[in-house]
């Protein structure tokens, strides 16, 4: 695979929940970690699985599943934790697999308005590779939602 | 030249100099006669002129200056302290924290010019000055010739001239140079002291007594600090800008008996610009000799002369100490897995168990040595509080004092970066709501002179810092009247209301109850922000009130924010910290002791009724299964905590152990309880939560 040569093109890790795949900007992620145990905390976002202690630092943990309403999935040995780093605060997504790190261009992203109003404003397109379609999301806003829940 | 690397240390200085000036002047307020502290205030002013010049930051350099001058009359006693003076001093200082604040921002002065302060100590100048200055510019070109014939005449063997050897510091070099442009002549001089004299110290403070009234000290090496502790061989060396004659200077220094020789001539000012000739090319060498020499000798040497003071110390970057502090942490967390582990591994051999403890004895004594190092007094942060008061008193037009105690008493660095917001709004509030006008103080027969106390002291693993006034007390109707008007409450609730919840309500946001809207305080933003402030450090606030008697605002703190001694619980499969400090005892209670007041759960427990909290319930979690047999099923482990005067118990499945524990935030972005105050990791690698027991008292 060709790195960036030029700035259009971007680097993403695709992830999946059930037969959907996702795409985040490989620049958000600082880490992916094996499923570990995550330690409950009560009253929070209930997409918040809890938090996890990732080599001194407590990071908290949220399921991809819970925030887009899926149902909640038992966790196999594919499952990740996703470690993104975002204003200098880390935050783990808890995926069912990670797949692969694939190079898209921004022509290759075709932007779409999705239909699930849940899940809409999270996806700012539709990248196809392999004559799959893996959606890329957009961290930014996503984070930005988690702070204002 | 670069000089952003001691900007720092300009802005550290600075910091030190308007601190030591507003205490100055309000002591000079006082005791306008006070000629140490004229010169205390001279001193200072001066090496902030100076410092403001090396940096090249003209504006403040000139403001300094005329304040210098000022001060310099009222040194010479051609002016008056008076309460204008005081009042046109204070602005200026003002200016100049505005000056710094800009620097601090953006490395630059900003573009205030501050005319009309200026204007003001440029008119007290011309009061008093006129005369004298021109007089002492006649008086200067005159002197110049004399010297330049006398420095040839003192031809003393280069050897003798210890003082070439000293390196000049850019802004003692400045001072010097103004000096000069002032008039002044610059000495250097060495003195020799004889070799049989047995109290050198006795006779070099002689020397600088005899030359404190004739001229400034500007450095002196060894340090006077040295010199006073008889640190130095039979000679000592220092700069003096003066106004007299050479001569003059001599024959002072040499009339102290058991001065062998004082070797003196004008000083040439080593310039870094102009004299490229020989001259400086030896200074070079010079003063890389004496870096040789004065290896032992303080680099730093203080730029004031007089008394100043050296404590032994050094600063450090606070990030620094948090590094430190977090490989500490690091090291604790460690440490716990190694205890855990051995628990583990029964039967393990005598001496493995002696070197754990061992180790655990060491990292429990560097924890608290490295916290030691980041306590600091909260002197540093209250010492600009007589100077806000005595502001507030004239602006308000109360006559009121400020009473401190406890100045000295330390907290954790970070925490007190944080507490200087808080009290001063606390403060505030004492003057502007508290305390009453004077008149009215008078017709109910207080003192005239409304007093607030600011009271700090150490309380366990607490600080507490208390700030009370004499003043009228909260009214608590009046509270009530105005939630219902906001419609915070009903006025139901209002009538079943005690006083306490209803003096809380003036922790709501924005809820004030002052009847005119000042600007000191009454916009309603206070004391929401100085409750959010403290509980964001690990704090609380109470109030306690008497209707006409006063208000107390009670301030808790944590001594260390970092590292604490907890107790590790069961609750429900899952492993939570209880932080030691709140924890009065742990007791186990037969159920049918549990009575119910008001539907609520109580014990008890010696006399005292104590409300019951399950924690299971409140943290959302089912019962736990009791694994019969082992335990009796009927009773509980309560643990009973403490806030303040008031208890609740707590109610727990199993008690795991006391640890100490690393407290660890959990992150930006996941919203949490109140009731959660961090989270640690324990020996094996999990995450547990900490409790913080206030919330739920």
């Amino acid at each position: 695979m060709d790195n960036n040569i030029n700035n259009d093109v971007k680097q993403y890790i695709v992830l999946r929940f059930d037969s959907e795949q996702y795409g985040i900007d490989i620049s958000y992620i600082d880490n992916i970690v094996r499923l570990m145990p995550i330690t409950r905390v009560p009253h929070t976002q209930p997409y918040f699985l809890g938090v996890i202690n990732l080599r001194g630092v407590i990071i908290p943990v949220m399921s991809m599943r819970g925030k887009f309403d899926l149902p909640e999935k038992e966790n196999t040995g594919a499952t990740r934790i996703l470690i993104i780093k975002y204003e200098g605060a880390d935050i783990g997504i808890l995926v069912d697999e990670v797949k692969e790190v694939v190079t898209l261009s921004d022509e290759e992203i075709e932007k779409v308005s999705s239909d699930d109003a849940d899940t809409r404003s999270y996806i700012t397109g539709v990248g196809k590779y392999n004559e799959t379609l893996i959606s890329i999301l957009n961290i930014p806003a996503l984070i930005a939602d988690i702070e204002n829940d | 030249m670069d000089l952003s690397q001691y900007l720092e240390i300009f802005i550290d200085e600075t910091k030190e100099h308007i601190q030591t000036l507003n205490d100055q002047v309000l002591i000079l307020e006082a005791e306008p006669d006070n000629i140490d502290t004229v010169n205390e205030i001279f001193r200072a002013a001066h090496s902030l002129k100076g410092m403001a010049g090396t940096m090249g930051f003209k504006r403040m350099q000139r403001l300094t200056h005329d304040m210098e001058n000022v001060f310099s009359e009222v040194r010479n006693g051609k002016v008056n302290v008076n309460a204008d003076i005081v009042d046109v001093v204070f602005k200026c200082l003002d200016c100049i924290e505005g000056y710094l604040a800009n620097i601090v921002e953006s490395g630059d002065e900003g573009t205030e010019d501050n005319e009309d302060v200026i204007k003001v100590l440029n008119d007290v100048l011309a009061q008093a000055e006129g005369a004298t200055s021109t007089v002492e510019e006649q008086k200067q070109p005159e002197k110049e010739e004399v010297k330049n014939e006398e420095a040839p005449k003192a031809e003393v063997s280069e050897d003798r001239k210890k003082y070439l050897t000293i390196p000049i510091a850019d802004f003692e070099k400045n001072a010097m140079l103004e000096a000069k442009e002032k008039g002044m002549n610059v000495y250097a001089t060495t003195v020799y002291i004889q070799e049989s004299c047995l109290l050198k110290a006795a006779r070099a403070f002689l020397v600088f007594k005899g030359l404190e009234n004739k001229g400034e000290i500007i450095k002196s090496v060894p340090s006077v600090q040295d010199i006073e502790d008889e640190r130095f061989e039979f000679d000592f060396s220092m700069f003096i800008i003066s106004d007299k004659s050479m001569d003059e200077i001599k024959k002072i220094i040499e009339n102290v008996s058991e001065i062998e020789e004082a070797v003196i001539e004008e000083y040439k000012i080593p310039d870094v610009v102009e004299d490229t000739t020989p001259k400086a090319e030896e200074t070079e060498k010079k003063e890389a000799k004496a870096e040789k020499q004065d290896k032992k000798d303080d680099k730093k040497t203080p730029a004031k002369s007089g008394k100043p003071v050296v404590n032994r110390s050094v600063r450090v970057d606070i990030e620094k100490l948090d590094d430190l502090m977090n490989l500490v942490s690091e090291l604790i967390i460690a440490k716990n897995g190694l205890v855990s582990v051995t628990g583990v591994m029964a039967g393990s051999d005598q001496s493995f168990n002696e070197q754990i403890e061992y180790l655990e004895r060491i990292t429990t004594n560097l924890h608290e040595s490295v916290m030691k190092v980041r306590m600091v007094p909260i002197e540093s942060v209250v010492n600009r509080f007589p100077r806000m008061i005595r502001d507030l008193s004239k602006k308000l037009n109360k006559e009121m004092e400020l009473i401190m105690t406890g100045e000295d008493t330390e907290l954790d660095r970070t925490v007190i970066d944080e507490i200087g917001d808080p009290l001063m709004h606390m403060l505030r509030n004492s003057a502007d709501h508290g305390l009453e006008d004077t008149i009215d103080r008078l017709k109910l027969g207080k003192p005239k002179v409304g007093t607030i106390r600011l009271d700090a002291y150490q309380d366990g693993n607490n600080v507490t810092i208390e700030v009370s006034d004499d003043g009228a007390g909260i009214d608590v109707e009046k509270i009530k009247a105005k939630a219902i008007e906001r419609g915070n409450i009903t006025e139901e609730q209002a009538e079943f209301m005690s006083d306490k919840e209803a003096v809380d309500l003036l922790f709501m946001p924005s809820f004030s109850t002052a009847e005119k809207i000042t600007d000191v305080s009454g916009r309603g933003v206070g004391l929401d922000v100085v409750k959010n402030k403290i509980e964001g450090l690990g704090g609380d606030v109470e109030v306690s009130t008497k209707l006409g008697e006063g208000t107390t605002f009670i301030v808790r703190l944590p001594l260390t924010l970092a590292i604490i001694q907890a107790l590790m619980v069961d609750i429900s499969g899952e492993k939570y910290a209880l932080p030691l400090n709140s924890i009065v005892t742990v007791e186990e209670i037969p159920s049918e002791e549990i009575k119910y007041v008001h539907t609520k759960e109580v014990i008890n427990l010696r006399g005292t009724v104590i409300p019951i909290v399950r924690l299971n319930e409140v943290l959302d979690l089912e019962p736990a299964q009791k694994d019969t047999e082992e335990e009796d099923d009927d009773s509980l482990i309560v643990v009973i905590v403490k806030k303040g005067d008031k208890q609740a118990g707590l109610v727990i499945d199993h008690l795991l152990g006391q640890q100490e524990i690393v407290i660890k935030p959990l992150g930006k972005f996941i919203r949490v309880p109140k009731m959660i105050s961090g989270a640690t990791i324990l020996g094996n690698g999990e995450v547990a939560l900490i409790i913080d027991s206030n919330t739920l008292v």
